[in-house]
């Protein structure tokens, strides 16, 4: 992808949409999806006379992302306004920070590598501006207009599409970790501009930005057209602008946003409505305590208490939910190893195929947990909790216990197995000779047939052993 | 200035009504005169209930740039005609939970920037005095409402002197309270680290009652703080700055004025003591550079989308051309004027040289005045350099205009309180008036100072 004698600096401005109850500097209610224009008040529309009144759960939220990134929180935070002319911003301003945000520093830990931020700050979002293509007026929904977004500012430090796909990714873990968003980003809820440059000494090249990307492989995509535009341009021994673009999800291009837009002075000044924070060290104290744990502390417990390869942890520590059910479940039984494998096949593809937004689990952790322990026992086959039991097991209240002894699950005995390979002998004597003969393709029709014969409840490894030793 | 039991809430509100509605100085914007009557009616139905509020009785206007529900709320700019404010602003909301009656609206300089009243869509307010010359701004209609008899008192802005000079050119007394004492939830904003709500009446009781009802948290707005020192000692030391007098346009009578009230104080035992203040220098600079930015951003809202004038917005062939025709048509001059000085200062290329410098000095500005302050009980100051001029003399010179507010934007750069009270008539008859400044909070010594001079005649 990168030409030797390049060297690419990325970094993401993601901004993250808090799914607190109320706007950022209002009462007016944050829900999604609501009819146009219905979250409107005296403030949201900008009405003479409003003022914002800051909502202190957004300001919760953002100290949670900060704690959670190891950033340095300011003694005092404090707000700005920046100021242009749009018809979705009522005010003409939007409040945001700039001299004073939230959080300083701090990482996101990606691999084994520790994604530097230079700042996250909160602000409030616009409306939401709809062109009709032929129509000589646009509308306006200024629901989203007061929204309240932290903006996660990371230094240009990543190197690849990939590590910046990873970078996005572990944000929306981490948003949905701390409960502070949906992560949504088709809502929107999770939106990301990149800044990224090419250059062939240890200075950094142009700056182009590319706004507005809601997608894990937009940003892939979008990064690896602009290293390829931005290698051509620089082979060919051509300038590249410093400017905004904006991404073609059709084409997988970036194109040039109208200079005029990119040419604005904000006018920043601190806004006089909005008196400094006092961020004490009581309140994030407050805030630590009661937090929820990030992801990379999900996946160190999974590796270090219950000794899970990395992959699982990965793959386990992927959604809040799943972590606490498996660390649930991992109470109540010895073998993790197992109870991971049970967790990451047949749970996660019983989550994907029922799941839309809410993670919907079989069955409680501590029925995971007797299921795990009965297979570990040899209390049941592997094959017939997988085949049987698990899909019987949603949705009943007995216990594990009882639906082994009802539905016949108890690991077959010798004799019911060598009974079955007898008959098979005797129904298919052709095939048996062949298979005698070194055909060790029958092998598998003969299991096969053992496995249909006992309602797949037979320990297979056991039906095999079986098998070779009548054929000798 | 309660009734006795000698009128009823209904008689004072008709005789009220009866100036009000003839708008003889243009004071009014709009006069409420049936919802004021009934709303009288009742009150005196609560008082011989026995129920009354603590403000039953008092009729009081409000200055056409703090919100009013149901009422075409216009900041007196042509770019609010036809906007219905939907609520009401804290202060009206406190005022009339106690049973003040509200006669109408007062008309002042457009967004309150302006020192005549001679800046709004509605014309010029004319001083009662004198009909040729003006009542003062912004809120020139607010003092004029008392001045002619329309009401008891008003509820004013004061920004840079807004509620200050007008009082002084009507002789009322004019309180601008610490900034952040009184919520601005409702104001239609112009400067918002400056602009607080200002209370003129004829009557230092009235504004005292007023200010204890109005002031104090609002959940809607968090630059309110909880202030309020109670003071009952006597007022011993007064500074003023012997630059003030020796200002060259300060004219003969307010100089000779003002000295007679120290030399008075001084034979009362004071310590009063000429200082200096070479900071002075560079108030009004200060003033302008940081209101007008303010206002550049406080203003950006009226742009014909959401309320008030934009028909403009159909005609348009774009979006550019919908905001210039909508601002241009709506907007008057001096807000125009305004609105490009906040612009430049704030612009990238020459923030640091204007805005950033603006803020340092304002630091330092309130810095030395609270040094003072630690030495003294008030400074005293004339409150403008003329008695009310004529209208349309300072109209072609905004630099001229702008020298009027000298006095007054000193408390309004440090955020202090100040008062403005009548002390004496020039050879025309028209009112003169001086300015006390005290601490922080320290509204209760104005009050008190201004009583005792009231006390002590001339």
């Amino acid at each position: 992808m990168i030409e030797p004698g390049y060297k690419v600096a990325i970094g993401l401005e993601v901004h993250v949409q808090l799914s607190t109850d109320t706007k950022l500097f209002c009462d007016d209610s944050n829900e999604f999806g609501l009819k146009e224009n219905t979250q409107v008040g005296l403030v949201s529309l900008a009405y003479p006379g409003t003022l914002p009144v800051l909502n202190e759960n957004a300001l919760e939220m953002a100290i949670r992302l900060a704690i959670a990134c190891n950033s340095e929180i300011p003694p005092i935070t404090l707000f700005d306004r920046k100021n242009y002319f749009y018809p979705d911003l009522p005010k003409g301003y939007q409040i945001t920070q700039d001299r004073a945000p939230v959080a300083v520093g701090g990482y996101i830990p990606v691999g084994d590598k520790k994604v530097q931020l230079t700042k996250m700050h909160l602000e409030e979002d616009a409306g939401k501006s709809i062109h009709t293509d032929g129509a000589n007026y646009s509308l306006i929904d200024y629901n989203r207009a007061g929204t309240p977004l932290v903006e996660i500012v990371t230094e240009p430090v990543i190197v690849s599409a990939a590590q910046a796909g990873k970078v996005f990714s572990t944000v929306r873990k981490l948003v949905r970790y701390l409960e502070v968003s949906d992560g949504n980003m088709e809502h929107g809820s999770l939106r990301c501009d990149v800044n990224i440059s090419l250059s062939k000494t240890e200075t950094l090249g142009s700056k182009v930005e590319i706004k507005n990307l809601n997608s894990i492989r937009f940003v892939q995509k979008a990064i690896e057209f602009e290293i390829k535009r931005q290698t051509d341009l620089l082979d060919s021994g051509k300038e590249v602008i410093s400017e905004t673009r904006l991404f073609d999800s059709v084409n997988n291009s970036t194109s040039s946003m109208r200079e005029k837009e990119t040419l604005n002075d904000y006018r920043y000044f601190p806004d006089p409505d909005l008196p400094g924070i006092e961020l004490r060290k009581e309140f994030i104290d407050r805030v630590r305590n009661s937090m929820s744990l990030t992801p990379w502390e999900a996946q160190h417990i999974l590796k270090t208490k219950y000794l899970l390869p990395d992959y699982d942890a990965a793959v386990i520590s992927e959604e809040k939910e799943l972590f606490k059910y498996y660390c649930t479940a991992a109470e109540s039984c010895a073998n993790y190893k197992l109870l991971a494998n049970w967790i990451m096949g047949p749970v996660k593809n019983y989550i994907n195929d029922t799941g839309d937004s809410d993670v919907k689990f079989p069955f409680n952790p501590e029925k995971m947990a007797e299921l795990i322990e009965a297979i570990d026992r040899g209390k049941v086959t592997k094959n017939a909790a997988q085949k049987v039991l698990f899909p019987e097991m949603i949705g009943t209240l007995r216990s594990v216990g009882e639906l082994i002894t009802d539905l016949g699950l108890a690991e077959n005995k010798e004799d019911e197995l060598t009974l079955i390979i007898d008959e098979l002998s005797n129904e298919f004597p052709k095939e048996w000779s062949l298979m005698k003969s070194g055909q060790k393709k029958l092998i598998g029709m003969f299991m096969g047939q053992v496995m249909k014969r006992t309602g797949g409840k037979a320990d297979p490894a056991k039906a095999k052993e079986l098998l070779m030793n009548k054929i000798g | 200035m309660l009734l006795n039991g000698e009128l009823s809430c209904t008689e004072l509100t008709r005789k009220f009504l009866n100036k009000a509605v003839l708008n003889q100085n243009n004071a009014f914007t709009k006069v409420f005169e049936d919802e004021a009557l009934q709303r009288a009616g009742e009150i005196d139905q609560k008082i011989q209930n026995g129920k009354p509020g603590r403000l039953a009785g008092l009729v009081f206007s409000v200055k056409d740039l703090i919100s009013v529900a149901k009422k075409n709320v216009t900041g007196s700019s042509k770019i609010l005609q036809g906007y219905v404010a939907p609520y009401h602003a804290t202060v009206v909301n406190r005022m009339l939970d106690e049973d003040a009656i509200l006669i109408g609206m007062t008309n002042c300089d457009e967004f309150g920037m302006g020192s005549s009243n001679e800046n709004s869509y509605y014309g010029p307010v004319t001083n009662d005095n004198d009909k040729n010359r003006v009542a003062g701004g912004s809120s020139g209609g607010a003092a004029v409402s008392v001045q002619e008899g329309s009401c008891h008192l008003a509820l004013g802005t004061d920004t840079g002197g807004s509620v200050r000079q007008p009082a002084a050119f009507t002789g009322l007394f004019g309180l601008k309270p610490t900034y952040s004492r009184i919520s601005r939830y409702g104001l239609l904003a112009y400067a918002s680290s400056f602009d607080t709500v200002g209370i003129i009446a004829n009557d230092v009781a009235d504004l005292e009652l007023v200010l204890q009802i109005v002031e104090g948290p609002d959940g809607k707005d968090s630059t309110v703080y909880q202030g309020g020192k109670s003071s009952d000692k006597e007022i011993e030391s007064i500074a003023y700055f012997r630059q003030a007098l020796e200002s060259e346009g300060l004219q003969e009578e307010i100089r000779e004025n003002f000295q007679n009230v120290i030399d008075r104080l001084k034979s009362e035992g004071k310590r009063v003591e000429a200082i200096d203040f070479p900071e002075a220098e560079h108030l009004l600079e200060t003033y302008y550079i940081l209101t007008t930015a303010e206002a550049s951003s406080n203003l950006s809202r009226y742009d014909g989308l959401r309320y008030g004038h934009g028909d403009e917005v159909e005609k348009a062939a774009n979006l550019i051309e919908s905001y210039t025709n909508t601002r241009t048509e709506g907007f008057g001059e001096e807000v125009k004027r305004r609105i490009f000085l906040g612009t430049f200062v704030l612009s990238a290329s020459y923030h640091d040289a204007y805005y950033t410098k603006a803020q340092k000095a304002r630091r330092m500005i309130r810095d030395k005045t609270l040094d003072i302050l630690e030495d003294f009980d008030l400074i005293l100051s004339p409150v403008t350099p003329t008695t009310a001029f004529g209208i349309g003399t300072h109209t072609k010179d905004p630099i001229e205009m702008y020298l009027s507010d000298l006095f007054t934007v000193h408390a309004s750069v440090c955020g202090l309180p100040a008062i403005s009270l009548p002390t004496g008539e020039d050879n025309h008859g028209l009112p003169i008036g001086i300015q006390a400044t005290a601490g922080d909070f320290e509204e209760e010594k104005l009050l008190n100072f201004a009583k005792y001079l009231s006390n002590l005649g001339s």
